[in-house]
């Protein structure tokens, strides 16, 4: 019963690192109509910026986490400068494939300058464990289940009071209107990947705290799996990122346990397209009625 | 244009055209002029090497181009049909006792008929899903089909299914890549292979001319399936080895950037991209660090330039020679 119990604590602390990443690609896509495949690279990059930030540049480790996040903000709201906004009235699959190849840059570009070989992070967090009636909690998991909760709960402040939230509410009903209205569309679509980078950046920390390492491609199953994330819950949907990714690392975390190490992966997107069959728009997306 | 629409008229006329006279001529010519040229040792080991993945590499991408091209649907699986013919036929070849030239023959077959029975699974969910969510769904298919490979026993798991017999040679391969372009060209010009570009262009306008936007949707799929099973059977006979990481993500990627590359709609822009983009990293094998980011800085500035509108621009304002239009932009 115990290890059940811890099985479903460790699922709930990557389905809240996968919860965390499947919010930029859910906000990314209601606001641009996009799937932005270079996110899950964000990741990458947050982990070797707090990397350098800490060895490199010798920072305490709060300074880096913030620096961190301000350089994965800039580079998301630069990469859709450079390579989105051209193309925004461009077809969708234009769009994606162009994501794609960002994705490639980014990882490319990591493999030059640090280049294949993993490197060993110690985590920065240093939070004791605690154990309550024979269950052991490790402090990562504490640490990661408390900032993903406040990320959470932050953001949909942010989206359901702020003026801001509400300008990006209205983009993502529907851009012309919103721009009659006075909203700055530009300004609005660079905030969205300015937050949905910043989130993906602590996500991108709380990873290498758990797993002490850094390689070029250590975004892409993570972004993979988010996206699924993101589908799983309807995808669009704020709360339905939030629960596809905890969803995701719960079945991921049993089936791991339980069934098989190799077969988790196979069963995780098993779950998406069984998902996807019964509810083409997700669990909590919702049915667009597609107008001639 | 005249003649294409006259062909299209008349698509029964009659095979034997002066058109095909010349491409048949020409089919031979390449195939003897290649082989004399590896005979006489003209070519060296490196390049005599890359024959077959330049081939195996052209049935990939040309059978992409007809869901990526031609039926405007992005699928990052191609790698994972592949696999599944690979494992398939190298496992059928690998427990029969026929003569090698069956055995390959029907292990192709085999190869390619089972990733075609993946394409129909892989064809039921794309029904009831459009753009976006099917590249994802065929992403995480791919990435299933991977882990699977990864656990069986009969795969070898990890460590890979080994001593397959080679029978892959230059001849076969360009006996199948001659096959396939003439089925997918040929495809793509009728009747059906119309009605597949019409679902590209506006499906709902086909919809409402009674084109069963469905069936040609799994059509296309079990089509570029199939033969990117046959490429895999082609590719495990060649390495003699196959690991289940051959198969990844990034594998569906290189096979898209040639499609991108060579023109999505265009089956000659594929071949040739696809010998281009084959050939030239061996060529700068010094530069080998810097393929990936070459690959991806091509398909950024390849999507800016002929999507964004500055290629129109440029080509109004006079700074660039009127390009040929591409049978389809990117739609």
């Amino acid at each position: 019963m115990a290890s059940i119990i811890e099985q479903l604590i460790n699922g709930l602390r990557s389905g809240s690192i996968y919860a965390l990443i499947a919010l930029g690609y859910t906000m990314v896509y209601g606001i641009a109509k996009m799937i932005n495949f270079a996110h899950g690279d964000i990741i990458m990059v947050g982990a070797y910026t707090l990397y350098v930030a800490i060895y490199g540049l010798k920072m305490p480790a709060i300074a880096a986490v913030f620096f961190t996040i301000v350089v994965c903000s800039v580079l998301g709201v630069l990469i859709e400068k450079v390579a989105y906004k051209p193309l925004r009235k461009a077809p969708a699959l234009a769009v994606l494939i162009t994501a794609i190849g960002m994705s490639f840059f980014l990882q490319s570009v990591a493999l030059l300058i640090f280049n294949a070989n993993p490197i060993t992070f110690k985590s920065i967090i240093t939070v004791p464990a605690i154990s309550i009636g024979g269950i052991t909690i490790s402090g990562i998991t504490l640490v990661t289940l408390s900032v993903t909760l406040i990320c959470m709960v932050a953001l949909t402040f942010f989206i359901n009071k702020t003026k801001a939230g509400s300008a990006m509410r209205a983009v993502s009903e529907d851009k012309a209107a919103a721009e009659l209205m006075g909203i700055n569309v530009n300004k609005t679509i660079s905030m969205t990947f300015a937050i949905g980078s910043a989130l993906a950046a602590v996500a991108g920390i709380m990873f290498v705290c758990q797993f002490q390492s850094i390689k070029p491609t250590l975004g892409a199953l993570p972004g993979i799996k988010a996206f699924v994330a993101a589908v799983l819950g309807g995808i669009g949907s704020v709360p339905g990122a939030m629960l596809g990714g905890m969803l995701l690392g719960v079945i991921e975390s049993i089936s791991k346990a339980y069934i098989s190490t190799e077969l988790a992966d196979a069963i995780v997107f098993g779950v998406l397209v069984l998902v996807l069959l019964v509810k083409p728009s997700g669990l909590l997306g919702k049915n667009r009625v597609e107008k001639v | 244009m005249k003649k294409d629409i006259a062909s299209v008229k008349n698509p029964t006329q009659n095979i034997v055209t002066k058109g095909n006279i010349i491409k048949v001529v020409a089919i031979i010519a390449v195939y003897l002029l290649i082989t004399f040229l590896v005979n006489e040792n003209i070519l060296n080991r490196q390049m005599k090497s890359l024959l077959v993945p330049i081939g195996i590499n052209i049935i990939l991408a040309v059978s992409l181009n007809l869901t990526t091209g031609f039926l405007g649907e992005l699928s990052l699986g191609h790698a994972g049909f592949m696999a599944i013919g690979a494992y398939s036929g190298a496992i059928f070849t690998l427990k029969s006792n026929m003569p090698s030239a069956v055995a390959f023959i029907l292990g192709m077959l085999i190869g390619g008929v089972v990733a075609a029975i993946f394409g129909v699974l892989i064809g039921v969910p794309v029904l009831r899903l459009k753009g976006d969510y099917l590249a994802i769904v065929t992403l995480a298919f791919g990435e299933i089909i991977r882990s699977i490979v990864n656990s069986l026993s009969i795969t070898g798991g990890a460590m890979g299914l080994s001593k397959i017999p080679r029978y892959t040679n230059y001849t076969w391969v360009y006996g199948i890549v001659i096959i396939t372009l003439i089925i997918i060209s040929n495809l793509v010009n009728s009747r059906h292979g119309r009605a597949i570009s019409s679902i590209r262009d506006n499906y709902i306008a086909a919809e409402s001319i009674g084109i069963k936007v469905s069936r040609y949707k799994i059509m296309a799929f079990v089509i570029a399936a199939f033969f990117a099973g046959v490429a895999g059977v082609l590719y495990g006979h060649n390495l003699s080895i196959l690991k289940p990481a051959d198969f990844d993500y990034n594998k569906s990627i290189e096979i898209l950037v040639i499609v991108v590359l060579g023109g999505m709609g265009s089956i000659r822009g594929s071949v040739i991209a696809a010998i281009i983009l084959t050939l030239l990293p061996e060529m700068l094998r010094a530069a080998d660090d810097f393929r990936m980011l070459l690959y991806a800085v091509v398909l950024i500035a390849l999507m800016l330039f002929n999507s964004s509108g500055l290629r129109s621009r440029l080509e109004e304002s006079g700074k660039l020679p009127k390009l040929p239009v591409l049978k389809s932009r990117v739609k």
